[in-house]
């Protein structure tokens, strides 16, 4: 079973057209045929029998330029692909600055009940102005976008364990549906140097516990540095990547097995791997087809780009995915990166047994190795 | 509907139906073997295919932002907990192809320019069959869940939700139609002089906002509205679509329907542009006498001993648990103080004594105990049409003829299979007398329901 250990999981993100900002110009589909359910359906699907195991959907503002202006909410694509999909893990970007916790707590819990239990949660925490004068609210930047991430999902974690998982009883003998003594106020407040507007909120939650009883928390590196089940962490180029994956999972082993919501895992926080990605594809060089894209758009971005055949990403995934428990690509035009990864590179992962099992029904804090959580509200004894 | 006279109401001859998923009150059975899940996805995927199979027009889902409360706890007795109805609803987006989906969502709560976003996204993912049924709150007990807190007085409450909606669809209306490039070889992606930047400044909210979505199928989300106050109805006349109204007896309903008309053509709009669909419950069988039978067991399940207790402990503030059930009301004094809102919306205050006397004078002159006086109050009874599948399919045909409604939003007494008779027995019936739809109209909820392409707020 030693290869399993070393096995990891791959996320695909599913945003628009790719992550290139040209890459609508080299989609196999209008560009007025983006904002569909029909879209998301064929590329979460697409996702999922290609055996990734996890798709993620960027969400937040959109270029101001000749490119992709329009973006359909991250966490309704996700809801959306939930029926129609049975393994793939969803998670969705939701915002902790601009959002309303209770809401953003609500919307979560029920994307893991129309999920079947795999939601997860990536974290962002918007340094936008323009954001900010979307909801009339002022700007924040520097440490009070953490605090504010960190409040939210404090919020979130204290409502998905206001119904302990027992509190709906149906007892007809007594007429109770519920029994009160499981549900709990959670009376957050937001701490004394709190840098933005303080407030409070009450519980319980409006819905029951979410399926896994805590989803899944995901986020950047630095920003929840005490309360994240993944850290995605991102590197310059892909041999600096190799170097700060390793260094970042030493830092979490250093600080115990204790993850998000007081769960614990062996070494602590999973460390998932960004990585931009693009190949050779219709007999082009992974290089000319960037070229290409580029003339139209340049692609800034702060991950590490990995730019070549699918056999070298093959290698380059394998070494990757030793140090790292999972690597989340982003593919330069999805259309056309995701077939070539499906046929190419997943396959011959599988084969040399760097790739986890894809589990039917599986939950994520299944993918990651995590129990279900106890709940921080149950009284002693009440939980088996 | 364009030929016609604008100013006089013409009735359609039909009637639809909607379907309300609502779950948080004593109408939902949870007592019955054959009771499912209020959370699991499966039932609603259920509920929502069986109400298409049956071409109801809409599937909504309720909203209620902090958990009811009893005697300062959360009450026990009904089915309570529920998903975010556009979470909900973008998943069933995915495995329905012709019903509505409508999101019972506040104005009070949320930010226009996200809630608006997120419509139009369910709008878009369904292919133009969202709506939104739009509620106002401003009671600081709710407001206890959100960052603003309890921030809205009382009457301000539709002149906030206004603002909000109109902002809502400024938003919804900017992008032009072919904004979005038809060829990957466009110079850009969407046209820029196409796509317009939405301000809103008011008293309680600044609105700054490039929008993120073109139009859809059926161009905006259709508004619902249930406010039933005279500003209420005057705020659903001036903006709704469909009135979700409290007035489904026949009488009532045709003076609702005279109201709404005279209240449309106050407000520049035409007497058929508002249309109505009261809420309403059914219990069906093969003969009337089965009906009333089932009527018999399923108030019995609804309003059991302890909801009933629960009713009067309400409005008397105190515990009544040593009361019997099926004994006369409490002599025991209500408890006066002042108001507070997890005695519930039913509490009068100082009016409180006045009103137990009343209710007591009222049970021993009919003779009722206190499950049978609860029973004869709760507000569905006037909303719930017993009897065989003929008999009912007369009734509901009479107010198809007159246009005394243009639909029905029934709530279900059971979950996941309470439609099924309804689809299986009554439709057909209603189709043999023509007043039903036989197929769906269209593919958005607007061609389904018969309504106008909206007018844009603002010209391009």
């Amino acid at each position: 079973m030693s290869g399993n250990t070393q096995s990891g999981f791959l996320a695909l993100e599913l945003d628009g057209d790719g992550a290139h900002p040209a890459a609508w110009r080299k989609a196999r589909h209008v560009p007025d045929g983006l904002l569909n359910g029909a879209r998301i359906r064929s590329t979460v699907l697409a996702a999922e029998s290609a055996g990734f195991h996890v798709a993620t959907f960027a969400d937040g503002p959109v270029s101001s330029g000749r490119d992709v202006a329009g973006r359909l909410n991250a966490l309704q694509r996700a809801a959306f692909a939930g029926p129609v999909t049975s393994s793939i893990v969803l998670v969705p970007e939701v915002d902790t600055v601009y959002t309303e916790p209770f809401h953003v707590s609500t919307q979560l819990a029920s994307l893991d009940y129309v999920s079947g239990g795999r939601a997860g949660w990536l974290v962002a925490a918007s340094g936008s102005a323009e954001e900010a004068a979307a909801v009339g609210r002022s700007f924040a930047e520097g440490a009070a976008l953490a605090q504010e991430a960190a409040a939210s999902v404090e919020v979130s974690r204290r409502l998905w364990d206001s119904w302990e998982d027992g509190a709906v009883i149906r007892d007809v003998a007594t007429g109770r549906y519920l029994d009160v003594d499981q549900l709990h106020y959670v009376d957050f407040e937001t701490p004394a140097d709190f840098a933005g507007p303080g407030y409070s909120v009450k519980g319980p939650s409006i819905i029951p516990r979410p399926l896994q009883g805590q989803l899944p928390v995901v986020a950047q590196a630095g920003l929840l540095p005490s309360d994240a089940d993944v850290v995605l962490v991102s590197a310059p180029t892909p041999s600096l990547l190799v170097a700060e994956v390793a260094e970042v999972r030493r830092a979490i082993a250093g600080g115990g097995a204790v993850v998000g919501g007081g769960a614990t895992r062996a070494g602590g926080a999973a460390v998932v791997a960004e990585l931009d990605v693009v190949l050779d594809a219709r007999g082009q060089s992974a290089s000319g087809r960037l070229a290409e894209l580029d003339a139209f758009t340049p692609w800034s971005s702060s991950r590490a780009r990995f730019v070549g055949t699918a056999a070298e990403l093959v290698d380059f995934l394998a070494e990757l995915l030793v140090v790292a428990d999972g690597v989340r690509l982003h593919p330069a035009v999805l259309d056309v990166e995701l077939e070539e990864l499906a046929q190419l590179v997943l396959p011959e992962l599988r084969r040399r047994g760097a790739l986890k099992p894809v589990a039917q029904g599986g939950t994520f804090r299944e993918l990651l190795g995590l129990e279900r959580p106890l709940n921080r509200y149950a009284s002693v004894g009440s939980e088996n | 509907m364009t030929q016609h006279n604008r100013a006089k109401f013409q009735p359609s001859g039909t009637i639809q139906f909607g379907i309300f998923f609502q779950g948080v009150n004593s109408g939902t059975i949870w007592k019955a073997p054959e009771s499912g899940s209020q959370t699991d996805f499966e039932s609603f995927r259920r509920i929502a295919q069986t109400a298409e199979r049956g071409l109801f027009a809409a599937f909504f889902l309720g909203e209620g932002l902090r958990l009811r409360e009893h005697l300062g706890r959360p009450h026990a007795l009904d089915v309570a907990g529920r998903p975010d109805a556009q979470t909900a609803l973008a998943a069933l987006a995915s495995v329905t192809s012709n019903i509505g989906l409508v999101a019972t969502q506040n104005t009070t709560y949320n930010d226009p320019a996200d809630l608006a976003h997120r419509l139009a996204s369910l709008d878009l993912l369904s292919g133009g069959r969202a709506a939104w049924n739009i509620v106002t709150t401003d009671n600081a007990w709710t407001g206890a869940n959100f960052r603003r807190g309890g921030y809205l007085d009382h009457a301000d409450r539709y002149v906030h939700a206004e603002a909000f909606v109109e902002t809502a669809k400024r938003i919804w209306d900017s992008w032009e139609d072919g904004a979005v490039s038809s060829s990957v070889s466009a110079d850009s992606w969407a046209v820029p002089s196409h796509v317009r930047s939405v301000h809103h400044s008011g008293q309680h909210y600044s609105v700054d906002v490039t929008p993120r979505l073109p139009r859809s199928a059926q161009y905006r989300p259709v508004l619902f509205q249930a406010g039933d106050s005279p500003e209420g109805r005057d705020f659903a006349a001036r903006q709704a679509d469909v009135i979700f109204s409290a007035h489904p007896k026949f009488d009532d309903a045709v003076e609702f329907r005279a109201d709404i008309v005279s209240r449309s053509l106050a407000a520049g709009r035409g007497a058929n542009d508002v249309q109505i669909m009261p809420a309403s419950e059914f219990i069906l069988a093969a003969t009337d006498e089965e009906a009333r039978e089932k009527k018999e067991w399923v108030r019995s399940l609804q309003i059991g001993p302890q909801q009933a207790v629960a009713y009067l402990e309400q409005f008397w503030g105190r515990e009544l648990s040593a009361y019997d059930p099926d004994g006369p009301l409490p002599e025991i004094d209500p408890v006066v103080e002042e108001t507070s809102e997890t005695r519930g919306s039913g509490f009068h205050g100082a009016r409180a004594l006045q009103l137990a006397e009343q209710w007591r004078a009222e049970a021993k002159e009919k003779g009722l105990s206190i499950r049978q006086f609860v029973s004869s109050r709760t507000s569905r009874v006037d909303a719930t049409f017993t009897g065989s599948y003929a008999a009912v399919a007369d009734t509901l045909a009479e107010y198809a003829r007159v246009g005394a409604v243009d639909g029905f939003n029934i709530s279900p007494w059971l979950i996941p299979t309470g439609l099924d008779d309804i689809v299986n027995h009554l439709v057909p019936e209603l189709q043999e007398r023509g007043v039903y739809p036989t197929e769906y109209a269209g593919s958005t909820l607007r061609e389904n329901l018969g309504l106008a392409t909206p007018v844009r707020s603002e010209a391009f």
